[in-house]
């Protein structure tokens, strides 16, 4: 059933900044977050104490619905401090980090000779199930659903993204081994989509035990959304799984070597940084271990955990994200330009529009910043404007619309099962109107979920 | 900006205002606060401010016409079409038209945006263009301010503002004006600008060559029909600076061709048959360059508001206001033109058409992937 899809809509952005294909520094930070905040539909509770060892793959907390779901320590060591937010919200676990790194030794196993239940078992207790994410809404998959397929994008088309081959060619073994223990959990197998580019050359065309395909576009054809939506859009009362390659590895790695390992590489870019390149951390890292990147400039830089479209804004005192392969380094755009908007030629500025000029040097990169460029306002260009870079079959303008309603039965219709508040990140760049689309479309999952559950 | 606009400060109730001009002046220093962290530099202003140089020509050769059918009603055959002399006579009478159209639509939009608590809205930037480009030129100041203010209270700002309404706010006024002073927007002289003390000279009528069903107007050839030496609204005759503006929509996207292109398709179609059952003699393709089918279908169907939303929805409208507005032509002795009826009534059915190929749409999408 393997397929070679061409999507002929979507858009690269051309940012500088690309990492380039190095490690430049491995970095063992003292302190390292684990925060329970980036988990979609993750009610945390808390299994460790202040002043608590933990090892590497130790629990650190559980889901209060789920209390098989767990989420464990990145590195070993002490926890240093529980941080608290309004309500006593829990924000972050601090475990200091050992000079040592113990691992818990949860045991080799061979995948081929084990059966669901014990796969689900030993995925959970190493609290690596919180990689899977489901379909819709992007919340943590149910252990006790089975569903349709399991879907994993092996590259990566965003802005600045790190290389796929680059960060994890050489744990092809282990993520091989997560594909052949992934596969006994869903009833369609595993799915993973190549870069056609590299159909040939890449590493990861080598895996087995899985349905391979191959995509041709720009940006988004990298992330799974489009790739599930143009491979097999998710129905009403359907469930697949999202996994990455990184939880692919982790997942593998724990039964290879019967270790929770979750270093990995991850690119430091963007236009603010100096010496874009690889570094090898695990996650939870703070962004202070990669303050040698940002220098000593007094132009405020924006921290963004991701890539520039989905990405999250840290701070110059966050953590680098659970799930995040990349750290985007951004001028913040607070700064006027007399008469921008009217200034005919405006070289500087990117505009995928004809408005502008850009399209007449499709090479050049930009230096491009946090500013909206104008205000907010209705929408007024209609539903095809936006869907010139989204290659889904769906009305994207219309959800938006009925998410901003609150129509639930208009959002089942215009396809809210089908995408992630992500997918629809380019469209909410181009907009010229300036709404949030990826805020209205996370509150209308948030409806969904509360109308639905 | 200043404190004394903020809230609580002694000028608050100006505050949209305020805003409004400093965000003219210089792009806002505004950031990314959720979602995507870098955003186009493309922008509502810059949108519009395309769509207003693609109607300049159509506007600039507009007044020049304006003076120079004013010459040939006053000296006859005789007149010279002077380009300066004739430009300045056609500027002092459109001018007036647009500072009223301005004044007045931009009270209330910024009224309603100080009221509503949100910035001005560029829209009318827009319509208060297009508005003088389609009415007579000698069209009573006072009667402008109100059918002015009458499209943009209940044309627009009744559905939220900019963006939300239903029918296209400048084509508005002109229904309005046409059905509550039909005197005005009727009869053989309104479309030429005449003084107080100003005679026709003998056999000159000024009917619009639709009005006359393609009778004869001296020089009314195909020529002067494209160029635009013939008498009409200000903005709507020469079908050439009207194509040059729609190549600059159609280059930046502003507007969509494939309503241009349906529409060129469905007059075309509507007229065809009507020649070749004999009920006019004027050729499929000359329909397309009387009246205001070139400005109607280059400016105002495509309008990205009130046109359909989807692309198949696009065709369909498109093809609609084509063929209406040739049938009005045929078929309707009460109204020489049907252009503005034409569009409003897709407008009004915009809906319609794009919730009929959405629903279909979905209905088909599922069942090519069943077996999958």
């Amino acid at each position: 059933m393997s397929q070679n899809i061409v999507l002929k809509k979507g858009l690269d952005l051309p940012i500088k900044g690309e990492a380039g294909l190095y490690v430049s520094r491995t970095i063992s930070p003292a302190v390292v977050a684990v925060q329970p905040g980036e988990f979609k539909g993750f009610l945390p509770r808390l299994l460790v104490r202040e002043g608590d060892s933990v090892l590497c793959g130790s629990p650190v907390l559980a889901d209060k619905n789920n209390p098989g779901i767990l989420v464990c320590a990145p590195v070993s060591g002490k926890v240093k401090e529980i941080v608290r937010g309004d309500k006593r919200k829990l924000l972050a676990v601090l475990i200091e980090s050992s000079d040592e790194q113990e691992y818990l030794d949860f045991g080799k196993k061979n995948p081929d000779a084990l059966s669901a239940e014990e796969i689900k078992e030993a995925v959970l207790a190493a609290g690596l199930w919180p990689w899977l994410i489901q379909r819709p809404y992007g919340i943590l998959a149910d252990p006790c659903k089975r569903p349709r397929s399991i879907f994993c994008s092996a590259f990566d088309t965003a802005p600045l993204a790190a290389d796929c081959e680059f960060c994890w060619s050489d744990k092809l073994k282990a993520v091989q081994a997560g594909i052949n223990a992934l596969s006994k959990l869903s009833e369609g197998g595993v799915h993973v989509s190549l870069d056609a580019d590299k159909r040939f050359s890449s590493a990861f065309g080598r895996l087995e035990n899985c349905i391979l395909h191959s995509f041709k576009g720009k940006h988004p054809a990298g992330t799974v959304g489009m790739q599930i939506a143009n491979i097999c859009p998710i129905r009403k009362d359907e469930t697949v799984w999202t996994i990455s390659l990184a939880g692919l590895a982790a997942i593998g790695e724990l039964f290879l070597s019967g270790k929770v390992n979750l270093r990995r590489k991850v690119a430091v870019c963007g236009p603010m940084a100096i010496e874009p390149s690889y570094v090898e951390t695990v996650p939870g890292t703070p962004v202070s271990c990669l303050a040698e990147f940002v220098g000593n400039t007094d132009e405020p830089v924006r921290y963004v955990s991701g890539n520039v479209l989905t990405g999250k804004n840290i701070g110059k005192d966050g953590y680098i994200g659970f799930f995040d392969s990349q750290l985007t380094l951004l001028r913040e755009g607070n700064e006027r330009e007399i008469l921008g908007w009217i200034r005919p030629l405006r070289f500087r500025q990117f505009s995928t529009d004809h408005c502008y000029f850009s399209w007449l040097t499709p090479w050049r990169k930009y230096d491009m910043d946090t500013n909206t460029h104008g205000g907010v306002r209705a929408f007024l260009m209609n539903d095809s404007y936006y869907s010139k870079v989204l290659p889904m079959d769906i009305y994207p303008i219309y959800l938006v619309k009925a998410c901003l309603a609150g129509d639930i039965e208009k959002m089942e219709q215009f396809g809210i099962y089908e995408v992630l508040p992500e997918d629809l990140a380019l469209c909410e760049y181009i907009d010229p109107s300036k709404n949030d689309l990826q805020d209205i479309v996370a509150k209308g999952i948030d409806l969904m979920l509360k109308e639905m559950a | 900006m200043n404190k004394i606009f903020e809230k609580g400060g002694k000028l608050h109730w100006l505050r949209s205002t305020a805003d409004a001009f400093d965000t003219f002046l210089a792009v806002p220093a505004t950031v990314t606060r959720k979602g995507s962290h870098v955003r186009d530099a493309v922008d509502l202003k810059r949108i519009i401010i395309i769509a207003l140089i693609a109607v300049i020509p159509a506007a600039v050769f507009g007044m020049w016409n304006v003076g120079y059918q004013h010459s040939l009603a006053v000296n006859g055959p005789s007149a010279t079409p002077d380009i300066l002399a004739n430009f300045w006579y056609g500027f002092l009478k459109v001018l007036p038209l647009y500072l009223v159209a301005y004044i007045v639509g931009l009270v209330i939009e910024f009224g309603t945006a100080q009221i509503r608590g949100e910035e001005v809205n560029e829209g009318f930037l827009m319509t208060g263009f297009l508005v003088p480009l389609i009415v007579p030129v000698d069209v009573p100041l006072w009667m402008l301010a109100v059918v002015v203010a009458f499209a943009t209270i209940i044309g627009k700002e009744v559905f939220g503002g900019t963006g939300m309404n239903i029918l296209n706010p400048a084509l508005l006024t002109r229904a309005f004006l046409f059905f509550s002073y039909p005197t005005s927007m009727s009869g053989s002289s309104v479309w030429i600008s005449l003084g107080k003390n100003e005679q026709l000279v003998d056999g000159f009528t000024g009917a619009t060559p639709l009005a006359l069903d393609g009778a004869a107007q001296y020089s009314t050839s195909i020529w002067s029909e494209f160029l635009g030496t013939i008498p009409g609204s200000v903005g709507e005759t020469s079908t050439l600076c009207i194509l040059l503006g729609a190549v600059l929509l159609i280059w930046t996207g502003v507007a969509s061709w494939k309503i241009m292109v349906s529409s060129v398709a469905g007059a075309l179609l509507v007229g065809g048959i009507g020649q070749i059952a004999g009920i006019t003699d004027i050729p499929c393709w000359e329909q397309l360059l009387l009246g205001g089918f070139a400005f109607g279908t280059v400016f105002m169907a495509t309008d990205p508001v009130t046109s359909a939303q989807t692309e198949t929805g696009k065709w369909i409208y498109g093809f609609l206001i084509g063929a209406l507005c040739i049938m009005v032509r045929l078929f309707n002795p009460g109204f020489a033109e049907g252009m503005m009826l034409a569009i409003l009534l897709c407008n009004t059915f915009a809906p319609l058409i794009d919730h009929v190929v959405v629903t279909s749409h979905i209905r088909k999408k599922f069942r090519k992937f069943k077996t999958a």
